[in-house]
């Protein structure tokens, strides 16, 4: 875990939340979740100006071996994607926290990021899930 | 009982933990993905070497009188061309020309043959084969009392070798040595086949001496690459190799001519077999539907049940098993389409969420080793 991990938020879904300014959010999944998976061989982010919807899907990254969802961990606007994954997925296994990171959004309901969990307690969630 | 404690382990369970390994329910059994990496372990068995437990797999022994003839009448391919210590691949059918099971036929002498299958058919199978019992033979499933390592990849023989007095280059392909004495474990059947599509082995034992045996490969392979390797990486493996898997590319209701095995169906072979008549007919008639390699050129990776789409938009098969491909670093599958689609260079779609996704007939195996 690197010091920046400290004021990230996280959905139980696994994917952190860091706030940029405004209430534009950068979006990626934990070491956790990339752990879990494996090897990462595709990515398919939603586009630059779609809307997304917490809890809901809104892309895929699959594995050697299998398909997963990425939910949402808040609502908003897409307006920046990480197109570098494209042709290097691998860089989520790597840095999952950093050149690893999925989508940019612009929150619809800034709200939403009260129900997120902190460091401490995303690290309580996925020891408890274990 | 909570459904863990109904899930069978190999013996090498404890192992698994010690090497790190990644545990998954897989058909019933708690065996190890990945232990490492998929990418690493696979790329270990490309270029230097892998050692999978396979201890999951069923083993039949067949002996008897009549067991040659039983066991012709029960399979597809003549095991009537076997020498003692050679092994073939063969495939089991329904009358319909469905497929029970795909397997090794092992020729331990002339009255007795190890049957190999697959973990989730053992029931099935052993039920299937004691329904059709013909003549002077007994049947005993031994698959708990027997472990199954396989060391492959082209150090694999360098390997082995450091812990054997038996020349191993005197073991062609589908050939095996009885009774070999590996480092100390005496009773060690040791065949030149697997599942991977580069050259090794599959060592056979009891059970309670397959943790040693890992560990001493484990040890004696160390300078060389050796890497312990899970279910994940034989699965891209076997893919690359267009090697079939029960479940996926053969079922009930596929045929092994369908899924692209016909040299393991001997329509001509001198005895009657379950199935012939069927198979047969498939043959004069055409096949309706192929298993042809995919390669999709768009942007995804068809998986196991996506639909494959003509280039008029209509539905022609289905995906039976996919990945990226770790060697070609391709996005490939095998598909069983009707067959006026089944040509190299056909221009098809794979739906992948919702969205036809471009893809081409391509040659199989995508790997071969060289």
């Amino acid at each position: 875990m690197t010091n920046a991990t400290a004021s990230l938020l996280y959905s139980k879904e696994h994917e952190w939340v860091l706030q940029l300014d405004g209430n534009r959010v950068r979006i990626g999944i934990s070491h956790f979740a990339q752990k879990q998976l494996g090897d990462i061989v595709f990515v398919e982010t939603p586009e630059v100006d779609d809307e997304v919807t917490v809890e809901e899907s809104m892309g895929t990254i699959e594995s050697v071996k299998a398909v997963s969802e990425i939910y949402a961990p808040v609502s908003g606007t897409v307006i920046c994607v990480n197109e570098d994954l494209n042709d290097s997925p691998e860089t989520i296994n790597e840095q999952p926290y950093d050149a690893g990171w999925l989508v940019e959004v612009e929150l619809s309901n800034p709200e939403e990021l009260k129900s997120l969990l902190n460091e401490n307690e995303y690290q309580e969630y996925i020891e408890g899930g274990e | 009982m909570s459904t863990e404690t109904m899930l069978k382990r190999t013996p090498l369970f404890e192992t698994y933990k010690k090497h790190g390994a990644k545990v998954i329910d897989f058909g019933g059994w708690e065996l190890p993905v990945q232990f490492s990496s998929i990418l690493e372990e696979h790329e270990a068995v490309r270029i230097r070497a892998g050692l999978f437990d396979v201890s999951h797999m069923g083993e039949v022994l067949v002996e008897g009188k009549d067991a040659e003839s039983y066991i012709n009448y029960l399979v597809t391919n003549d095991v009537t061309k076997l020498s003692i210590n050679q092994a073939q691949y063969t495939a089991m059918c329904y009358q319909n020309g469905g497929t029970v099971d795909d397997l090794l036929v092992y020729k331990l002498s002339n009255e007795k043959y190890l049957l190999v299958i697959n973990a989730a058919n053992i029931d099935k199978d052993f039920a299937w084969m004691k329904q059709h019992v013909k003549g002077e033979v007994t049947l005993k499933n031994i698959s708990n009392e027997t472990a199954q390592l396989a060391i492959q990849g082209p150090k694999a023989e360098r390997i082995l070798q450091k812990l054997t007095e038996t020349n191993l280059s005197e073991i062609g392909s589908f050939k095996f040595a009885q009774h070999v004495n590996v480092s100390g474990i005496t009773d060690v059947l040791v065949s030149r086949t697997g599942y991977t599509g580069e050259n090794g082995f599959e060592l056979y034992l009891a059970a309670d001496q397959a943790e040693a045996l890992w560990e001493k490969l484990i040890e004696a392979g160390t300078e060389d690459g050796l890497k312990p390797c899970g279910l994940g990486a034989r699965d891209t493996l076997r893919l690359e190799a267009r090697l079939a898997l029960y479940g996926q590319e053969l079922l009930s209701d596929i045929s092994p001519l369908e899924a692209g095995i016909g040299f393991a169906v001997k329509t001509n072979k001198e005895s009657d077999f379950i199935g012939k008549e069927a198979l047969l007919r498939q043959k004069e008639e055409g096949l309706k539907r192929k298993l042809v390699g995919i390669e999709v050129t768009g942007r995804g990776i068809p998986r196991h049940g996506y639909k494959v789409i003509s280039e008029s938009g209509e539905e022609i098969g289905v995906v039976t098993s996919g990945t990226q491909s770790p060697t070609l670093k391709k996005s490939i599958g095998l598909a069983l389409i009707s067959a006026e689609y089944a040509q190299v260079d056909t221009q098809l779609k794979v739906e992948i969420r919702n969205k036809q996704i471009e893809a081409v007939v391509i040659k199989t195996p995508f790997y071969k080793m060289s």
